[in-house]
């Protein structure tokens, strides 16, 4: 579903060429659970990005369901991206002048659905979330539990295919972060694909799929089995 | 994305910061205001200038004796004009395309009835000339086709003098005393106005010839032509022009076309419209340059939101149109604001004081609007442009 092959990615800071991310190749199949762990500054977050349509290659090869996306423009990324992808982050990024249910019903304003469609969905996710009481809050009268289950509706509206989160617990307490964990891992029963990006290594432990990445480059990338299972068998996939 | 959306979207932006978006909005609004404010005056006064000219009448051309040339020789000068006479009237009345011809001598003097006196204008003129000015007679009537050289002694009084000498008692039949002479009243003209601080209302209207000899002139002040409309005021007067030469043996006399004068008033009162609309032109543009500046601002502040909107499916065309959108909506209000604060101004000004005429032609209310529409367009372009190219994944991050 995800296919990418020797792609790089060159950053240009001052007069330094750094490379964000270097020769990297990955296969990730519909529905499979993948952490991306490493240091700050490793590319985790460029990786995420460039399978997000977000960031361009310099180089490489990226397919989506069997689809080339290297020499696309910019609106047929654009499309893409409101019809298979979903991005969560770590600071939610919820617009905030506009309601939690405004908020969800972003991308299908840009997606340009007729507005008896929306309001359908939306009430839909409001529930779903259990947000039924918060809906017509703004994102500051929100807890932030509350705003990263917005962000997940918000994401999920569209009925994408993939589900790229970036640290998506990494500004919530214990219990909220455990409660949107829940709620992604849930997705991904569904078949969402999932890709997390995460510093919490007992985070990233939770996926049957677990990659770890040092200056740009895939150093370990191991599956294991069902989580909660407390020996992993290391299982090299060499794609 | 659907349009309304977008208008939603915008709006929803610009009610966040209200403040920031009613300053905006006042700075297009002043300079819809003054620019509407400014050219209703200016198309008043135009207006008003054009409709004192014609209030005569359009077809006409007026003749004048002496010619303003200077000629090559120093010293006294032998005055060789010859009179405008009544022959000379009574021949360009013959000028095929001719409807009429009026003959005017003005003086200056009293006009007695009982134990009343009033010094007024004394106009001598031709029998037509109610007709050729177009001024009704609303008691009795005008002097009457008398023999030319020999017109009995009938006067037609301005309603002012009218109203001063007989009060509300009718005057028609009347022996009243004008410059020391008897006259019979035999009408009363409708009230005309000052035109350019001539009060035809304070005058009477007496036979030509009566006029020379009451006044010792020889000569006529004026000749005026009535011709008929659809004809060139050029080719009459140049009939009129060759026809007085052969008679004078020379050009001693000066033609004026009313609608030369009109064009000439008509094009320099244009200009004087174009210039007070281009001075609150400016205010316009300094209205324009509010919006870029906030704009810009507001970019500035929203960049993680363009960041997320790119991320959840926006491409570069639909940022662009959101930002656009809040420019186009801020002038337009702005717009809608200044028109009405303008045209309001205008109005208020012209029932305040009545020596301003005000005037706001409705074409100009729209293209005001579709103006503030376009500077919105303008001014947002900029600060868009620069939204739609931002690169989505700094712009996420930015702070």
């Amino acid at each position: 579903m995800i296919s990418l092959t020797g792609i790089s990615r060159v950053f240009t800071v001052g007069d330094e060429q750094v490379y964000g991310l270097r020769d990297v190749d990955l296969e990730i199949t519909t529905g499979e659970y993948v952490s991306i762990m490493g240091p700050s500054g490793s590319g985790k977050s460029t990786l995420l990005n460039m399978i997000g349509l977000l960031d361009k290659a310099d180089s490489g090869r990226y397919l989506l369901e069997g689809e080339d996306m290297t020499g696309l423009d910019d609106s047929r990324q654009a499309d893409l991206r409101r019809h298979k992808i979903g991005f969560i982050f770590q600071f939610f990024h919820l617009v905030p002048r506009m309601s939690a249910a405004e908020n969800i019903e972003l991308p299908m304003i840009l997606a340009g659905l007729p507005s008896s469609e929306r309001k359908k969905r939306v009430q839909g996710a409001i529930e779903a979330f259990g947000l039924t009481n918060r809906a017509r809050h703004r994102p500051d009268e929100l807890s932030g539990g509350q705003r990263q289950r917005v962000a997940i509706a918000r994401a999920t509206i569209m009925r994408p295919h993939i589900l790229l989160a970036d640290e998506p617990t990494g500004n919530l307490d214990r219990v909220s972060g455990k409660e949107v964990i829940d709620i992604l891992e849930d997705l991904n029963r569904q078949q969402i694909t999932l890709l997390m990006v995460t510093h919490d290594p007992e985070l990233g432990r939770r996926a049957k799929r677990q990659i770890h990445m040092v200056d740009g480059r895939i150093e370990s990338d191991v599956a294991q089995g069902p989580f909660r299972e407390k020996e992993p068998k290391k299982n090299h996939e060499a794609n | 994305m659907l349009i309304r959306d977008i208008c939603r979207l915008s709006f929803s932006a610009l009610v966040d910061q209200r403040l920031r978006s009613f300053l905006t909005i006042l700075g297009i609004a002043v300079g819809i205001a003054s620019v509407v404010l400014l050219t209703s005056i200016g198309e008043g006064v135009q207006r008003f200038a054009v409709a004192e000219f014609t209030q005569f009448g359009t077809n006409l051309i007026g003749i004048n004796p002496g010619k303003a040339t200077t000629l090559g020789t120093s010293g006294a000068i032998i005055n060789n004009v010859r009179p405008l006479s009544i022959a000379d009237e009574e021949a360009l009345r013959r000028i095929p395309g001719v409807i009429n011809t009026v003959s005017v001598l003005q003086g200056n003097g009293p006009v007695e009835f009982a134990k009343r006196s009033r010094r007024t204008t004394i106009l001598g003129v031709g029998p037509s000339a109610a007709d050729v000015w177009q001024i009704k007679v609303v008691k009795g009537r005008f002097l009457p086709e008398d023999d030319s050289q020999a017109a009995r002694s009938f006067v037609v009084l301005g309603s002012r003098v009218k109203k001063e000498l007989f009060r509300d008692a009718n005057p028609l039949g009347q022996i009243i005393r004008v410059a020391g002479e008897r006259y019979r009243v035999v009408g009363v003209m409708e009230s005309k106005g000052q035109m350019l601080g001539f009060d035809l209302d304070d005058a009477v209207y007496i036979p030509t010839v009566r006029a020379m000899s009451l006044f010792n002139q020889q000569s006529l002040m004026e000749i005026d032509i009535l011709y008929r409309s659809g004809l060139q005021s050029k080719t009459i007067a140049e009939k009129v022009r060759k026809m007085l030469k052969s008679i004078h043996g020379a050009e001693d006399f000066t033609i004026t076309t009313q609608e030369e004068m009109l064009q000439v008033l008509g094009s320099v009162l244009g200009v004087l419209t174009l210039a007070v609309g281009g001075l609150g032109g400016i205010s316009l543009l300094v209205g324009g340059v509010g919006i870029i500046t906030i704009m810009t601002i507001a970019v500035n502040e929203r960049t993680p939101e363009i960041g997320l909107l790119r991320a959840i499916g926006a491409d570069r065309g639909q940022i662009l149109l959101l930002f656009i959108g809040e420019a186009v909506v801020l002038a337009g209000i702005g717009g809608m604001l200044g028109l009405l604060v303008g045209a309001g101004t205008a109005w208020i000004l012209g029932e305040l004081v009545p020596g301003l005429p005000t005037y706001t032609p409705w074409s100009y209310a729209l293209y005001a609007e579709l103006m503030a529409a376009g500077i919105g367009l303008l001014a947002g372009v900029l600060p868009a442009r620069h939204a739609a190219g931002l690169n989505p994944v700094d712009a996420i991050r930015a702070e």
